[in-house]
């Protein structure tokens, strides 16, 4: 457990790096980054809440299952992402310029990026963000579980 | 254009700095924040040289997680490097 400094740093920045993460993942059709940049900084903002906190206090507000959970959430939705466009072709990105979800028509030419765009690309940015937060999240309680364990 | 060439020199010193700084600490923790620094002027020079993606990768694992683990692996081991 770090000074009380820090503990209260660490609590105020938790939420702006969380804010920041999913706004490079839901960005990530538009600007640079995407899902693995995003995922890895909302990891971030885990990894410093584990630094500035005691064992047990993290053992119950990160649980390891719920991480895990999160990464096969992921990649179960990335495949099913790719499959869902097998009619024409694997990864086939039917839903953009279809007026549905994420499906709105963009004509020829400049102009300021619409977020409600691009067809599958944003729901896979989202799968891969919760993968790669799942994944990261696991090193890290692992890491700190057994760094207890040698102590 | 003569600014950014300076810019960019003044960052490779800093890299250069930063690096020998993180050999040559005897207390470890230091050392991390240097490592933490050089990884942050390092995705500095990648927004420079216009690969943006590059710099968040670099910043987010670079600068955040790597530091963590060395700061939990400094935690549960000791924290002054010892002379063999």
């Amino acid at each position: 457990m770090m000074s009380k400094i820090v503990r209260t740093q660490a609590s105020f920045l938790y939420t702006l790096i969380l804010i920041f993460g999913f706004y490079i993942v839901a960005h990530g059709h538009l600007t640079p980054g995407g899902g693995f940049q995003g995922g890895a900084v909302i990891a971030t903002g885990i990894a410093l809440i584990v630094v500035a906190y005691k064992f047990e206090n993290i053992k119950g507000w990160v649980k390891k299952s719920m991480l895990t959970t999160a990464e096969s959430i992921g990649l179960l939705a990335f495949i099913i992402t790719g499959i869902s466009g097998i009619g024409v072709s694997f990864f086939y990105n039917w839903l953009a310029n279809s007026g549905l979800l994420f499906g709105r028509v963009v004509h020829y030419g400049i102009n300021p990026g619409y977020i409600n765009t691009a067809g599958t690309l944003p729901i896979m940015n989202l799968a891969v963000g919760i993968e790669v937060l799942g994944g990261l999240g696991v090193i890290i309680m692992y890491f700190l579980h057994y760094a207890k364990e040698v102590k | 254009m003569i600014f950014a060439a300076l810019l960019q020199l003044l960052l490779l010193i800093a890299l250069m700095v930063s690096a020998y700084l993180a050999i040559k600490f005897k207390d470890l923790l230091n050392c991390v924040i240097a490592l933490g620094i050089f990884s942050f002027l390092l995705s500095l020079e990648f927004y420079i040289l216009q690969a943006p993606d590059v710099a968040i990768a670099e910043a987010g694992i670079g600068a955040g997680l790597t530091t963590a683990i060395f700061i939990l692996a400094i935690r549960s081991t000791s924290r002054w490097e010892v002379e063999e």
